[in-house]
């Protein structure tokens, strides 16, 4: 059971290794933690990411196989972790950024990113859903992005699929409300992790302990919506103000 | 031809319902029945799902004792028929039956309960299952010290009949079980005769925390009812102590009945507030004019029994002003020698900036033999902080480290965030009463969400 001060006893990680992911358990308070799963494709990653944890003093961490895309699976992977004991938090931190220009020659590249992103999100977060609705609490926390927030020129492919993420999480929250399970929607600015790795940094840009404490704290205080940085909620709220052609010279600008 | 629609799982049925505690954090979802006969409860139980059967008295535990997450909760307030038995100075009623119920009835026929917590609404049931103290609990213990035998629909659907000479162990378990061991659905207890309904009450209104506690140490022993409140946002720890017992009639001077009994609820508090009213200005404020307003020493004030026991149940749903939130409720007890930590439990709370306006300290007596049991003998300290407060949780657990270290532990009824290594090291009869509690209930269809956080 999720406690009065927002700390978790069990947690599933969909996207296992994200870094932004275990970063945010590890911003949880120890103490309470008894069983932690990182689900993902098993990679040296996943494996990394246990070690991470394990070392830092996190109980009861263990690694489950799921692929975001083999949505077949989807049902089978959520009851048997469920089926073992309630999950307190589900964090679904999977996604790729994929290669804008690379998907716009080869759009089976952008169905990658988008079935990826999108599709897998929407077949796991409803299998998640159906099960957090059946015990009777927990929350969903979905990493989205602000790149979903206005969608820009420079990575739209990547964008559309946060765009329709983040609406699907915002219904699913909604599905949900006095259900007592609940859902969060996180909308990071550039986070330094692999994703991002090589890349000319962005304004504002943050590491992924940054983030983890952003979303350790919107669970203590039973938030909707976390932006992190904080601040990004009222530039991005600038930012969807703008007119198209303004809009395309700020983003052009910016890359 | 039939053509059935498609029934979506996200969709709610029917009798569910949203629950919280008294501090209004953790919400969670279960079926609420209100069953109103005995035969009706045996089979709930033996019908119980995979997320079993809880019974919910008033909910005023303050975490998450009468949840059941995803379970059935039996809203137990139908049960609630009220025996008197003047010859033995007893009382028969139904596990649902409220504290504010029994002295409507008790009262003006000349008697009192044992026990009462700081408010009347609360049940038989959640008395027991919490094994309440109330401010004679150096005098007269908790109150599953004073019930003569109780009925118990177990795990397997059956009602036992317990008391502390027939299956000792089962009716201890079951006092301060926290529900966990079956559905208590009827108690018989005993109760304080009294000669009228006012309480002669002693004020000292002192200024710091060493001497309240001196006086307390000096002079509670006199006194049937006694509990200090605490200005928990002055440095100097200062505090208005009350003392008193049930006054004789002829004490009263006005004519009138003097067991008569009428408690009025004065406000209700506004459904929406904002989660900044409450803040450290509004409490210091608060706390100061309760100071003042208090005697610096009076004696024998006559208060009626809802001013003296119940002033919060003035004010219908008070927990709301600390807003959209909720609250927790620190309470914890220490032996004497650690008395120490009222003083820095008190700066702790000041430092992480938690304004609270009800904080009370109080004097336990001895314990009783429940294994779950709270009380034990030395001091008390429960303060009311709002959730949501940055480095809270912290603080509490640092807390929590010296209080066990001390050789104390928290209360269940008003936890909502301790750690299940807390409980272990705290309770040391948990053992036991775990393998009573397996003996009544096998199948382990008794379970909350309190019982799941702290896997007791
Ligand atoms: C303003 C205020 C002041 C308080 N002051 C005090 C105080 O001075 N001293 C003190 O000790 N406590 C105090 N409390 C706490 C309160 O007395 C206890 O939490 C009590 O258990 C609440 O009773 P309830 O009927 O509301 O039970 P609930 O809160 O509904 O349930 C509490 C527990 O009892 C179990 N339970 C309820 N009914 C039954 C039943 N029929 N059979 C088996 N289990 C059952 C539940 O499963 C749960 O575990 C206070 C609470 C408030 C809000
Ligand atoms: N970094 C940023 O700047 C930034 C900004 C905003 C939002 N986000 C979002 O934050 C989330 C976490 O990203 P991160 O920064 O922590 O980067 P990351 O470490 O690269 O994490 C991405 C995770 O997604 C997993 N994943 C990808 N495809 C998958 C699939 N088919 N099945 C299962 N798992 C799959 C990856 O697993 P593998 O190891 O198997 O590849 C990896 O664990 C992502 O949703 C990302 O879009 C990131």
């Amino acid at each position: 059971m999720m406690d009065a001060m927002g700390a978790p006893q069990s947690v599933l990680v969909l996207g296992g290794s994200s870094e932004i992911a275990v970063a945010t358990v590890n911003a949880l308070p120890h103490s309470r933690l008894r069983r932690v799963l990182l689900a993902g494709r098993p990679s040296s990653a996943r494996h990394h990411a246990v070690e991470t944890l394990v070392a830092a003093g996190v109980a009861g961490v263990n690694s489950v196989d799921f692929d975001a895309t083999d949505t077949q699976t989807h049902q089978q992977v959520i009851d048997a972790v469920f089926d073992e004991g309630d999950i307190d938090l589900v964090i679904l931190a999977f996604g790729m950024l994929g290669d804008q220009a690379a998907a716009e020659a080869d759009p089976s590249l952008a169905v990658q990113v988008a079935t990826t992103n999108y599709t897998g999100a929407v077949s796991v977060g409803l299998h998640v859903a159906r099960r957090l609705r059946l015990q009777g609490h927990g929350t969903l926390v979905v990493i989205s992005s602000v790149a979903g927030d206005r969608v820009r020129r420079a990575n739209f492919v990547y964008g559309s699929t946060k765009a329709g993420l983040d609406a699907f999480a915002q219904g699913l929250g909604d599905a949900l409300h006095g259900s007592g399970a609940s859902v969060m929607v996180v909308r990071p600015g550039f986070v330094r992790t692999r994703m991002t790795a090589g890349m000319p940094e962005a304004p504002m840009t943050v590491d992924a302990t940054d983030v983890a404490t952003a979303i350790v704290s919107g669970l203590r205080k039973g938030k909707h919506t976390v932006y992190a940085p904080g601040p990004l909620r009222f530039v991005m709220a600038a930012m969807k103000t703008l007119p198209r052609p303004v809009f395309r010279k700020v983003a052009e600008r910016q890359g | 031809m039939t053509i059935t629609e498609p029934v979506s799982p996200l969709q709610r049925v029917p009798g569910e319902q949203l629950l919280t505690g008294w501090g209004r954090t953790c919400p969670s979802l279960a079926r609420v029945v209100r069953p109103s006969s005995v035969d009706e409860i045996r089979n709930l139980v033996a019908h119980a799902g995979s997320r079993g059967v809880l019974a919910r008295g008033l909910g005023r535990s303050y975490g998450d004792a009468a949840q059941d997450s995803g379970g059935v909760v039996l809203d137990m307030t139908s049960m609630a028929d009220i025996t008197l038995d003047p010859t033995a100075g007893t009382v028969t009623c139904g596990a649902g039956a409220s504290i504010d119920q029994l002295l409507r009835t008790l009262v003006p026929a000349g008697y009192f309960v044992p026990v009462t917590p700081g408010t009347r609404m609360i049940t038989v049931g959640g008395a027991i299952a919490a094994d309440v103290h109330g401010k004679n609990h150096h005098v007269d213990g908790s109150f599953g010290a004073h019930v003569q035998n109780m009925d118990v629909v177990n795990g397997a659907g059956k009602v036992v009949t317990v008391s502390p000479k027939k299956k000792p162990d089962q009716f201890w378990a079951t006092v301060g079980g926290m529900g966990l061991t079956g559905v208590v659905t009827q108690a018989t207890f005993d109760l304080i005769p009294i000669t009228s309904s006012m309480i002669a009450v002693d004020t000292d209104r002192l200024p710091d925390l060493d001497a309240v506690m001196a006086s307390m140490v000096e002079h509670d022993a006199k006194y049937r009812y006694s509990v200090a409140w605490i200005d928990s946002v002055s440095s100097s720890g200062r505090g208005i102590i009350t003392r008193g017992d049930h006054a004789p009639a002829a004490l009263l001077t006005d004519a009138g009945d003097p067991l008569a009994y009428d408690p009025k609820i004065v406000a209700t508090a506004p459904a929406f507030i904002p989660s900044g009213l409450l803040n450290k200005l509004t409490v210091r404020a608060f706390n100061e004019a309760w100071f003042r307003k208090a005697p610096k020493h009076r004696v024998g004030e006559l208060q009626p029994i809802g001013e003296f026991f119940h002033p919060l149940d003035g004010v219908q749903e008070w927990n709301r002003v600390y807003g959209p939130g909720g609250f927790v409720q620190y309470q914890f007890v220490v032996p004497d020698a650690a008395g120490y930590l009222i003083a820095y439990a008190l700066r702790r709370l000041r430092e992480v900036g938690a304004p609270s306006f009800l904080t009370v300290l109080k004097r336990f007596g001895a314990a009783n033999p429940a294994p779950l049991s709270f009380p034990q003998p030395g001091w008390t300290l429960a303060a009311d902080v709002p959730a949501r407060i940055d480095g809270l949780g912290a603080v509490l657990d640092e807390l929590d480290e010296l209080v066990a270290g001390a050789g104390g532990r928290l209360y269940f009824a008003k936890d909502s965030r301790q750690s299940s290594a807390m409980v272990l090291r705290t309770y040391p009869q948990l053992d036991q009463w775990r393998s009573v509690r397996q003996s009544m209930d096998p199948r382990a269809v008794f379970t909350s969400d309190l019982a799941r956080r702290l896997g007791l």
